[in-house]
């Protein structure tokens, strides 16, 4: 691994991504492999790839996963200000934006582009489950089956979706 | 605003702001892999703070505003209930434990990540966590299902990210102006087939 990376630089590197982080967890990896890994040479690719896995499997939002690379890049300070760069200014912006938005709740323009919006947002939510699928690089049947597996469980039974995570680890552990 | 949506939506009910905050908690801490199956399910199938089509809205809205999207939804859901007060106790009931809990795992793969057991472990809960966002996606396609324009612009969407992997603003510089030109049309028609409404 490579020496700490400067505070300063690594707060602009996640306040620029989330500006442009539209769409959410699918649009944010990609746009951050590009400059940790490729761009400043910052992580490994393994490292991203074993810290992007730990984040899945972590309690929480997936943009949690920022804390692990601020953390491996500057400390637990880092790993602080990473998530805080990602999340504090656009939260204060998504506040004064719906505030006005909602205003004009029930207007017919307003119905008009969240009916347009919706099923884009469906496509968003349905593309973030392939990306996430797909995200070790190589279709294995094992992966897949728990993938599948898990989505049938969460979409014929009413029980915590926790099994099915539960379920996955054990799976791979007695299987991989 | 509070006032409007009872009578907007009747299925809905409104949360306090310590309901708010313990709320997101239970539901961050109890959500691996990604909160927004488990966000979804707390929200409209059990709290029923939000109706299925109210949440759909929000996200849409967390999606396309820049940010992460649930961190965004949890900011609009507290600021639709409790203004800004209802914002904060949201946000921080969704992110200050993950936050805690994630550092110290992070601490912990780095001494322990290296056992193969604990990477299988790790892998195997990805991919659950996958097929629970791709369970969550379908049960929002649903309502969609008896409607053409929809169901193509989602199948339109999710196979040009997810399979042709082009840049994410492009898509969306096509598909949203599409998608509300689609809705704009439908809504057109429906006003011409029963002009008393």
């Amino acid at each position: 691994m490579i020496g700490m990376v400067d505070l300063w630089q690594l707060g602009l590197l996640f306040l620029q991504t989330s500006l442009l982080s539209i769409g959410g967890a699918n649009a944010v990896m990609p746009e951050l492999h590009r400059l940790l890994v490729e761009n400043r040479g910052w992580l490994a690719e393994a490292e991203f790839v074993e810290l992007f896995a730990l984040g899945q499997a972590a309690p929480g939002p997936n943009v949690i996963t920022v804390v692990l690379f601020g953390q491996k890049l500057a400390g637990p300070a880092g790993g602080v200000l990473a998530i805080t760069a990602m999340c504090v200014p656009t939260s204060i912006a998504t506040y004064w934006f719906y505030r006005i938005w909602d205003r004009f709740r029930g207007t017919p323009w307003h119905r008009t582009v969240q009916g347009g919006l919706a099923p884009v947002t469906v496509g968003l939510v349905l593309s973030t489950g392939l990306v996430l699928a797909t995200a070790s690089g190589h279709l294995d049947i094992l992966p897949a089956a728990i993938t599948l597996g898990s989505a049938a469980f969460m979409l014929l039974t009413r029980f915590n979706p926790l099994w099915c995570l539960a379920a996955g680890a054990v799976v791979a552990i007695v299987l991989g | 605003m509070t006032e409007s949506s009872p009578a907007a939506s009747p299925a809905t009910c409104v949360p306090s702001l310590g309901e708010l905050f313990t709320g997101f908690l239970i539901v961050t801490v109890s959500a691996f892999g990604g909160i927004l199956p488990f966000a979804r399910r707390m929200v409209v199938e059990q709290r029923r703070w939000l109706t299925p089509a109210e949440f759909t809205d929000l996200l849409a809205l967390g999606q396309f505003l820049p940010g992460p999207n649930i961190v965004n939804v949890s900011i609009c859901i507290g600021q639709r209930f409790h203004g800004w007060r209802g914002s904060l106790a949201a946000v921080l009931g969704l992110m200050a434990a993950p936050v805690a809990i994630i550092l110290v795992l992070g601490l912990l793969f780095a001494s322990f990540g290296e056992i193969p057991l604990v990477r299988r472990a790790v892998f195997g809960m990805a991919a659950a966590a996958a097929g629970l966002v791709l369970a969550t996606g379908a049960k929002m396609a649903w309502p969609f299902r008896r409607r053409l324009w929809p169901l193509l612009v989602i199948a339109g969407v999710a196979a040009c990210v997810a399979f042709l992997r082009w840049p994410l603003v492009w898509i969306l510089a096509v598909a949203v102006p599409l998608a509300v030109a689609f809705a704009w049309h439908e809504a057109r028609a429906a006003r011409r087939a029963s002009p008393d409404r």
